[in-house]
């Protein structure tokens, strides 16, 4: 990263009166104060973001309580609404994605960071990024006429067959479902994790490496105890990052999950993930307590991926400036 | 603050030219194969006035229109008292066809047109009955063999109208759904599937072995899906046809209440099927805007007239002749 | 000890390959995806897909004209909106800012990157579509510019910061005011960085669905002006694919591969030309 001369001071600029006046004379104040407000607007919306959703769920919120987050009826006959089913829909989906996604998307990130020459890595990496920039409805398209017959007619009764005993591949095959969903959403943040791996993995010094290596380890060894290790922090941050996109991710996880709000422990049942039913539900919830209800769901959401948010990017600052440090 | 950045934006769009009489509407699925061939067929009869409706489910128009973000609504239940006194502005309802929700399937194998009781489907959307060979199913239906395969149950994901006549149906004739349930535009399914709109659910049954879902007839023809028969009132198993619709209405045709909020599920009559509904359209009874106004009031004026002709093509049941007359007074009402 | 030494190769062996096959699997994942939506939609993206308006529900034939131009409206106004706040406020942050100020704004910046985009809509949703009472193309121009708002504002800084000292002092030395300096040398110097930051902030808000769900709307005829609910390719990818109808998944294919081969294409472009350019910095 390049550290820059940071603002006035380090621009030459006196403090002072006489350096004021200059200053407003030569545009400097105004064009300072006209970016000001551009940044504010930034904040502004962010902070409009909040309090809307906040001022919007408040019906709900009175109505409710914390218990919203655990209650498990979602009926709209009888204006009962808990997050549960949809909270759980959202772990699951993202909880299978990462057991996916992390082993594949660790494993590609080591091959390009580690064995790959620097210009095939560069190059793979390249479409590794075009990978991340498909959008998500094309996903949803390929996941419904591909994936889902797929599921339905062979992955589903291999499963069953293999697995069937316990809970979890159980009841009908119905193809679509929370499976589905999280494989769909697996392949969507995998491109994710191999960059920012792939990124933390080369900020390790090179002489971690080169010490293991020395000691008469293997390459794997030393890529596996010293290199991984040493970047652990940074490409949790790159799970973290995945995990809060997966949890908001909407148009795939709706085509594909099943759309109930029912939490069944089989992973061959349809389900329903927060963003889902934003996407299905909002503008269509009759009663103003349904609607309320819907912007806290969107105000879990928020919540959920702020926080995931923030801890990844402190995770990967972690790692990537120690890297830094000890390089120079 | 949001009203000034509303404004703001409001501002720019209103320096925009429009060059035509746009009117934006939106609710249900189940007429929107019949309403999109209207507004098509409008629009090319009167090319000054373009009518955008958006089929996001009845439960999406009735809110829509409580926001005032569309200029009508259309839903195929009729909107409930309180509904209506939250509006805070009159809300007319105009009758525009009559369609039957069918019990619509996709069993590999099976060829044969399966009979209903309604025993049978409220035990198979209650989850009570899981497997197709269940005897409750099997029963009515004898010489077809049914597999020992789950039933995978397709309803809707999103607020609709087709929810609310299958729901209204399965509430008349079965204590447990009514107590457990209950009717609405959506409900808390016991099993099941979500589909996003009539659209939504006629697909996932064409891509999913063994299941079974409601739509709207002409879904299910048009997209060559089984449906079967339902037994009726009169206790005759009868399959959804622009006759039986028709006859299904018969009744709710001579008695028609001024708001012509009325439901003619199960209805009496030996050749009518059970569960079919008139489809609204819900039109504020004051239009600020005169142009829209003349519009809106014109098309309602042909749908009742010309534009009738459509519906039997798209297998939906015309309007009952009086049902049309006593509109075309209403229809003046509009202010 | 020579077991346990073949041991250790060949486990070096097998685990160093499979970090070969993940990397092999995640990249003909793409190959998949571009394959199979050419082979898919490819047949039907033809003249009347670019220059037909949709049929009426159920009948065959027909494009998407309204939906391809809808994106070009709706991609407009989010550029028109995401710009220049990002550009104006990343200048900011680069060049004026002091403590306080730009760490607050970076981190709502973050913070917004990472709000999920059906969140977005609902916002929207709220502040645009509800005081007007209209689904509109600026409610979705909106949703999308304020996607596009952080990903401008990040990069922006970043090259403004890339650009070298020596080029600012010089400037400063020849008795240019700050101001002259920023618009006539650092910026020009940065401005291919930027440009290129924004097309792709573009391209990654072009294929958003979930945004214009509630606010963009959707319109099965030309929307004119800017205040009528508009028609975009995503959402049309979406209607058409859950629906029952072989004409409408036949044109959701052809959908599906515009709007990636579009995006596809720009993210080609703009990442080979930034490549090129000296140096730029790495987020």
């Amino acid at each position: 990263m390049a550290t820059a001369p940071t603002t006035a001071e380090a621009a030459g600029f006196p403090w002072g009166p006489r350096a004021l006046i200059r200053r407003v004379r030569s545009g400097d104040e105004l064009a300072r104060l006209t970016t000001l407000v551009f940044a504010l607007v930034v904040v502004l919306l962010a902070v409009m973001l909040v309090e809307q959703l906040w001022t919007n769920s408040a019906e709900a919120r009175h109505r409710f309580g914390l218990a919203f987050l655990w209650s498990s009826t979602w009926d709209p006959v009888f204006n009962q609404f808990g997050a549960l089913p949809f909270v759980y829909g959202t772990l699951v989906t993202s909880a299978l994605g990462l057991l996916i996604a992390v082993p594949l998307g660790l494993g590609a990130a080591i091959f390009l960071a580690e064995l790959a020459p620097r210009s095939l890595s560069d190059n793979l990496t390249f479409l590794i990024d075009l990978l991340a920039a498909v959008p998500s409805v094309i996903y949803g398209l390929l996941g419904v006429f591909i994936l889902v017959p797929l599921m339905r007619t062979e992955i589903q009764p291999a499963l069953k067959r293999a697995l069937g005993f316990t809970v979890l591949f159980q009841g009908p095959l119905y193809g679509i479902g929370s499976l589905t969903a999280g494989l769909v959403l697996a392949v969507m943040i995998v491109p994710f994790i191999i960059s920012v791996s792939r990124e933390v993995l080369l900020a390790v010094p090179g002489d971690q490496r080169e010490a293991a290596l020395a000691l008469g380890a293997t390459r794997w060894e030393a890529t596996w105890k010293a290199v991984v290790p040493y970047a652990r922090t940074g490409i949790m941050g790159s799970i973290f990052l995945a995990l809060a996109r997966a949890l908001g991710e909407t148009m795939a996880v709706t085509m594909v999950i099943g759309n109930n709000p029912r939490i069944s422990a089989s992973l061959f049942a349809p389900g329903y993930s927060i963003a889902a039913v934003l996407a299905n539900e909002f503008s269509e919830a009759t009663g103003n307590l349904y609607l309320s209800a819907l912007i806290e769901l969107g105000l879990v959401l928020f919540l959920l991926t702020f926080v995931l948010n923030g801890l990844a990017r402190l995770l990967i600052l972690l790692t990537t400036s120690r890297g830094s440090v000890v390089q120079t | 603050m949001r009203k000034v950045l509303g404004f703001a934006l409001l501002a720019v769009l209103t320096a925009t030219p429009t060059w035509a009489q746009n009117i934006n509407a939106a609710g249900a699925t189940f007429p929107y194969p019949i309403y999109s061939k209207w507004f098509d067929e409008y629009h090319k009869a009167h090319p000054s006035v373009q009518i955008n409706y958006q089929s996001i489910g009845s439960g999406g128009g009735i809110r829509q229109l409580l926001d005032k973000t569309v200029d009508f609504g259309a839903s195929d239940g009729p909107m409930a008292d309180e509904q209506l006194q939250q509006a805070g502005f009159k809300i007319l309802h105009f009758p525009t066809v009559l369609g039957g929700a069918v019990p619509s399937y996709n069993i590999p194998g099976v060829s044969a047109e399966l009979k209903f009781t309604p025993e049978a489907l409220a035990a198979i959307f209650l989850g009570k009955a899981s497997k197709w060979n269940d005897p409750a199913i099997s029963g009515p239906n004898p010489g077809v063999k049914l597999p020992a395969e789950d039933i995978v149950v397709v309803h809707r994901s999103d607020g609709s109208g087709t929810t609310y006549i299958w729901t209204d149906y399965l509430s008349k004739v079965s204590e447990e759904w009514r107590t457990k349930v209950g009717k609405n535009t959506s409900v808390n399914w016991p099993v099941g599937l979500g589909g996003k709109g009539n659209e939504g659910v006629a697909g996932l049954i064409k891509q999913t072995p063994y299941s079974i879902g409601y739509v709207e007839l002409i879904y299910a023809v048009q997209n060559n899906l089984p449906y079967g028969s339902l037994k009726n009132a009169s206790g005759e198993f009868v399959k959804a046809s622009l006759a039986s619709v028709s006859a299904a209405a018969a009744g709710a045709a001579k008695s028609m209440p001024d708001d012509f909020r009325v439901s003619i599920t199960d209805p009496p009559g030996k050749e009518a099927y059970p569960i079919s509904s008139f489809t609204w359209l819900l039109i504020p009874g004051q239009i600020q805007d005169a142009g829209k106004r003349s519009a809106i009031k014109d098309f309602l004026a042909w749908m009742l007239t010309s534009g009738q002709q459509f519906c039997e093509p798209l297998a939906y049941a015309k309007l009952p002749k009086e049902v049309a007359a006593k509109e075309q007074k209403a229809v003046a009402l509009i202010q | 000890m020579n077991l346990r030494m073949l041991w250790r190769k060949s486990v070096n062996v097998l685990m160093l390959s499979l970090t070969g096959l993940c990397a092999l699997v995640a990249i003909s994942l793409l190959f998949f995806i571009l394959g199979y939506l050419a082979y898919h939609g490819g047949k039907d993206v033809n003249w009347d897909f670019f220059t037909k308006l949709p049929k009426p529900v159920g009948e065959t034939g027909g494009g998407m004209a309204n939906a391809i131009v809808g994106s070009g409206k709706l991609l407009l106004l989010a550029a028109l909106f995401g710009v220049p706040v990002g550009l104006l406020g990343g200048m900011y942050l680069a060049e004026f800012g002091g403590r306080a100020v730009p760490f607050v704004v970076r981190y709502t910046a973050d913070l917004l990157n990472g709000v999920p985009s059906i969140v977005i809509g609902i916002f929207a949703y709220a502040v645009v579509v509800m005081p007007v009472h209209h689904f509109s193309s600026l409610a979705g121009g909106f949703a999308l510019g304020v996607m596009m708002i952080p990903i401008v504002l990040r990069s922006t800084e970043e090259f403004l910061h890339a650009v070298p000292r020596s080029m600012r002092e010089g400037a400063m030395a020849l008795g240019a005011s700050k101001w002259r300096t920023i618009s006539s040398v650092v910026l020009p110097a940065a401005s291919r960085g930027i440009l290129t930051a924004a097309l792709l902030a573009l391209a990654r808000v072009a294929g958003e669905t979930a945004p214009l769900l509630f606010t963009a709307f959707g319109n099965r005829f030309w929307s004119p002006g800017w205040s009528q609910p508009i028609a975009s390719l995503p959402v049309m990818i979406f209607t058409y694919a859950v629906g029952p109808y072989e004409d409408w998944h036949r044109q959701a294919w052809a959908a599906g591969l515009v709007l990636l081969g579009l995006v596809l294409v720009t993210n080609i472009v703009v990442r080979t030309l930034l490549s090129r350019g000296t140096s730029p910095p790495r987020s």
